[in-house]
């Protein structure tokens, strides 16, 4: 038995970031890998819905009942990442009275909190909803910040001692006398915080236990131990609006369907989702009727939507997984539950366990669980300490509300920087050096920005999920370049075009989808913005070698000391 | 009382502008209808003509020598050499000691506040001494509070181009009291103030160590810029350079204010803020435009001949939704494929369709429709709203607009 136990966690996602805080906390050594940045796969493409459980209270009551729980949890321990809208079930005239009865039923019996509201009531809270909306069931649900909570977790691991290294894949999994050891990893750029342009590296990460919390991706780590892990990935497509269309959840309420969910998300709306089965989690194809579906499906709950600008849309994959046997076709049929699977009893090889399913409002409770049983392995009996101490950032942030204007920044700017950065504000705001504004759209000052970068190299979209910056309606035109400026000088400028133009292309793979109406003018504006005016598109720099010479060099009146040869 | 002019010119960016004083010219009455503020504003100054043709990845020394290389159906194999020349000469007298450029046929290559630089066939005088090919050694300097220009990333990036001279940057705080997020407008006011140009002269000093020539974002001065720029250049003792960025970008305003002034001297008459929304026809000619004025029903506008210069998608002037692309006055034919995931390319600096889409024109300028006949007898378009160029890549939307602004109005003036 090993006194203090090193524990390699891959994945840096909801549930791999949590685990991660939940073993550093029971004093367990950690180090975590993630291929990309955090938040890389499934939990950076979610629609960031907080559950009451309300949308499995009819057909799954088992999740039902730990979404409200963890609803409850996570509104106390991630108040920062957490914005409590309330949900609507809204019914119109072509669906069914005896769902709407059942739906009302089953969250009574999960004791999920539920008013009915008539059609009036309705529109009352939430005026954009269709004129003929027949009445709606209201219950707790929340907006949460998916990047922001993932982070939190993280740095909480950390500063209770973890290792946590992004885009560092697992290259190969260990073995020795059959069982796992740990991993080999790519590091990208080297270890510790990215910078673009560093040449990468290969680790060996010994450990005395190994957590794959992979999610959809967890079969090409079993693949990697010699052991079938059977996730069924399933893709889904979310479409981001210009604003807050609607400042409540919005759910259909019918038994089960695409297009059925509408959530305030900071400053826009986002619309969802699809469901359906893809082999690669990867490699998948994102379809135009995906987003007309969205549309057109949700315009009637919310009729305004038809008409409405779009900003981009992303797809995620769901990691589902049933266990073998089970057979179900649908993919909306498969189970939102998750599981433990401990290698040593399922394959007979000691030393892993991989977690499966599972939806991202009940990461914690995930994390406490695969934590618990890693504890067991090694015969520790610490409590978990997840439920009860907030994240960083969430500490007594009610005092500070009142401090908002304190760090003179005009009201809106310091609302939404202390709204991100909750109890993190004063620390990260506080300079004396000029603040000025780096993303408008997000209300994004430089010292935000700054504080981002001492977290995460030069990765801008790191920076990036760590404080919205370009996530708004220009979706980075007006401000990818201010934020690579900050870079320098503490990173050399080719470093800085380089994760300039990483940032750029990124922002640009979502908007594709939305070019249409105002959206497909601002992708001029912004193609006119970096190409015209700042020629980005075909920077000498970048080139071969300009003949300077052969160019106008000034007029003879322009006071420069050599004439120009004339033409 | 019923609005009538000889021409109606719809669009008040360069190509409108250019155009009303095109048709001006022979003393017809000309009205120039704008909507929005020009989109001028926001753009960089510099005028354009042709620095990349077909894609290349290397700047063209002489933009004449490049123009038969273009497709046919870009806008300038229909206006041709001599319609460019017409367009900058017409430019050249508007614009006259604001820029710089006739002197030669050649490209200058301006820096920008990005580091890069940029082929261009007229600069604002206000940039003239920060040319690329000129090799003054060059210090930048930025501001703390503008996180827009990053003088030192700049002036490396300068060097990573291969400029043929050193290169150095600076950032300072500001000699005056601003909010940290004011807005650039609120420095160039600031700098038409005599201490604040001394104090900006007293905070760059120590730092020239040598360097001819000192690099400022666009932002001396409003109204008076060449009055700011000489001062701080005396007391400097070294020549004094803008470059260009935004938006928002003060040369893209002190330009748009230029256009309407020489609109005013031109008796143009100038409706601003309202937009048109409709037309109404006779057989193959337009008889008016509807504008909104904001009463009940739109107000028809009266003209023999019309001139369209909306602008492409950024000024609106070409429109889409979901299932298509559309110039929303006239309707007229806007080619595009019927897939909108076809309208782009997943390269973020790829050579999109969307750049080029647009109304096309027969040799006369006129829109026509998808079996190449003209929509309408009397209506011409130009500039941005025209289809076929990739502006952005090309570096040739100012040269477009000009050329056939100028085109258009000279053609409309020889149909009445």
């Amino acid at each position: 038995m090993v006194d203090s136990p090193e524990v390699l966690v891959i994945g840096g996602g909801s549930t791999g970031c949590g685990i991660a805080r939940d073993l550093a906390m029971r004093g367990l050594g950690v180090t975590l890998v993630e291929k990309g940045n955090l938040t890389n796969g499934t939990t950076g493409r979610m629609h960031g819905l907080l559950h009451s459980g309300g949308r499995y209270a009819v057909s799954d009551q088992a999740s039902a009942k730990e979404c409200i729980e963890e609803n409850r949890v996570l509104r106390d321990i991630a108040s920062h990442c957490v914005e409590m809208t309330d949900g609507l079930f809204v019914q119109r005239p072509e669906d069914s009275d005896e769902y709407f009865e059942e739906k009302l039923q089953g969250c009574r019996e999960c004791d999920i909190p539920v008013t009915v509201l008539s059609a009036e009531e309705a529109r009352t809270k939430e005026p954009a909803l269709a004129g003929d909306v027949e009445r709606a069931i209201s219950v707790p649900d929340g907006a949460i910040d998916p990047f922001r909570l993932c982070v939190a977790n993280a740095v909480s691991a950390e500063q209770h001692g973890a290792r946590i290294e992004t885009h560092a894949e697992v290259t190969d999994v260990l073995l020795e006398d059959g069982a796992v050891v740990g991993c080999e990893v790519r590091h990208d750029s080297g270890s510790g915080k990215r910078v673009h342009r560093t040449p990468g590296t290969t680790e060996e990460i010994r450990a005395d236990y190994v957590v794959n919390a992979t999610g959809a991706w967890a079969g090409q780590i079993g693949e990697l131990a010699g052991v079938d892990i059977e996730v069924r990935p399933s893709k889904g497509a979310m479409v981001i609006m210009n604003v807050r269309q609607v400042d409540t959840v919005i759910n259909r309420c019918r038994p089960k369907g695409d297009a059925d969910i509408i959530v305030p998300h900071e400053t826009t709306a986002i619309l969802g989702t699809t469901d359906e089965e893809v082999d690669d989690p990867e490699e998948y194809p994102e379809e135009r009727w995906e987003v007309d579906m969205m549309i057109e499906e949700l315009s009637k709950l919310v009729p305004i939507l038809r008409e409405s600008r779009t900003i981009r849309s992303f797809w995620g994959v769901r990691p589902l997984y049933e266990p073998p046997g089970t057979g179900t076709t649908d993919p909306t049929d498969i189970t939102r539950d998750f599981f433990l699977l401990d290698h040593e009893e399922r394959d007979g090889l000691a030393g892993m366990t991989s977690i499966v399913g599972g939806k991202f409002t009940t990461y914690r409770m995930m994390a406490e669980r695969i934590a618990d049983h890693v504890c067991e392995q090694f015969g520790i009996t610490a409590d978990c300490r997840t439920a009860d101490e907030p994240l960083p950032g969430s500490e007594d942030f009610e005092v500070l509300q009142d401090h908002m204007e304190a760090f003179g920044l005009r009201s809106p700017i310091g609302r939404r920087s202390t709204q991100r950065l909750g109890s993190r504000a004063e620390e990260v705001l506080t300079t004396d050096d000029p603040n000025p504004v780096v993303c408008e759209c997000e209300a994004v000052t430089r010292a935000e920005i700054q504080d981002a970068i001492d977290q995460s190299g030069t990765d801008l979209n790191a920076v990036r999920i760590r404080t919205r910056a370009s996530m708004g309606n220009c979706q980075g035109g007006l401000c990818c370049h201010r934020m690579a400026n900050e870079l320098h000088p503490e990173h050399e400028e080719p470093t800085v075009r380089t994760a300039l133009d990483e940032l750029y292309q990124e922002r640009w793979k979502g908007q594709r989808h939305a070019l249409w109406g105002e959206q497909l003018s601002q992708a001029m504006l912004n193609h006119v913005l970096h190409g015209t005016t700042m020629n980005r598109d075909r920077d000498p720099a970048r080139h071969e070698t300009v003949n300077f010479d052969a160019f106008d060099a000034g007029a003879p009146d322009s006071g420069r000391r050599e004439e120009p040869d004339g033409d | 009382m019923a609005i009538s002019e000889d021409v109606v010119v719809i669009g008040g960016g360069l190509a409108g502008s250019v155009g009303a004083l095109s048709a001006a010219r022979t003393g017809a009455s000309v009205r120039l209808i704008s909507h929005k503020e020009s989109t001028l504003r926001h753009a960089s100054g510099l005028i354009d003509v042709l620095g990349y043709p077909n894609g290349g990845e290397q700047p063209v020394v002489n933009p004449f020598d490049a123009l038969d290389e273009l497709p046919t159906g870009h806008p300038y194999s229909v206006v041709g050499a001599s319609g460019v020349r017409d367009g900058l000469a017409l430019f050249d007298e508007i614009t006259g000691d604001l820029y710089v450029g006739g002197h030669t046929d050649r490209n200058a290559l301006v820096p920008t506040q990005q580091g890069t630089v940029k082929p261009t066939a007229r600069y604002p005088r206000s940039m003239a001494a920060g040319l690329a090919s000129d090799d003054r050694e060059m210090l930048l300097v930025g501001f703390e509070s503008l996180s827009d220009f990053d003088a030192p990333l700049a002036a490396d990036h300068l060097e990573a181009a291969g400029v043929p001279f050193e290169s150095r940057g600076v950032t300072v705080r500001f000699p005056a009291d601003l909010r940290a997020d004011a807005k650039l407008t609120r420095f160039a006011t600031a700098l038409e103030r005599a201490r604040t140009v001394r104090a900006l002269a007293e905070t760059i000093e120590p730092h020239l160590d040598g360097a001819e020539r000192v690099g400022v974002p666009a932002l001396l001065g409003e109204d008076d810029a060449a009055a700011v720029r000489a001062d701080l250049e005396s007391r400097l003792g070294v020549s004094v350079f803008e470059l260009p960025g935004g938006p928002p970008s003060l040369p893209g305003v002190r330009l748009a204010d230029r256009l309407f002034e020489a609109l005013d001297s031109a008796g143009v008459h100038v409706s601003t803020g309202v937009p048109v929304v409709g037309y109404e026809a006779e057989e193959d000619r337009i008889t008016s435009v509807l504008v909104d004025r904001g009463s009940h029903a739109p107000h028809p506008y009266h003209a023999r001949e019309f001139v369209l210069a909306t602008g492409g998608l950024v000024g609106k002037g070409i429109d889409s939704d979901r299932n298509g692309v559309r110039e929303p006055i006239f309707d007229c034919h806007v080619p595009h494929p019927e897939d909108r995931y076809d309208w782009f390319l997943d390269e973020a600096f790829g050579d999109h369709p969307f750049a080029r889409f647009g109304v096309i024109p027969d040799d006369e300028l006129r829109p026509v429709d998808n079996q190449g006949d003209p929509e309408f007898e009397n209506l011409r378009a130009a500039g941005s709203v025209l289809g076929g160029a990739n502006i952005a890549a090309e570096k040739s939307g100012s040269g477009i607009s000009l050329a056939t602004g100028t085109l258009a109005g000279r053609l409309t003036r020889e149909a009445i």
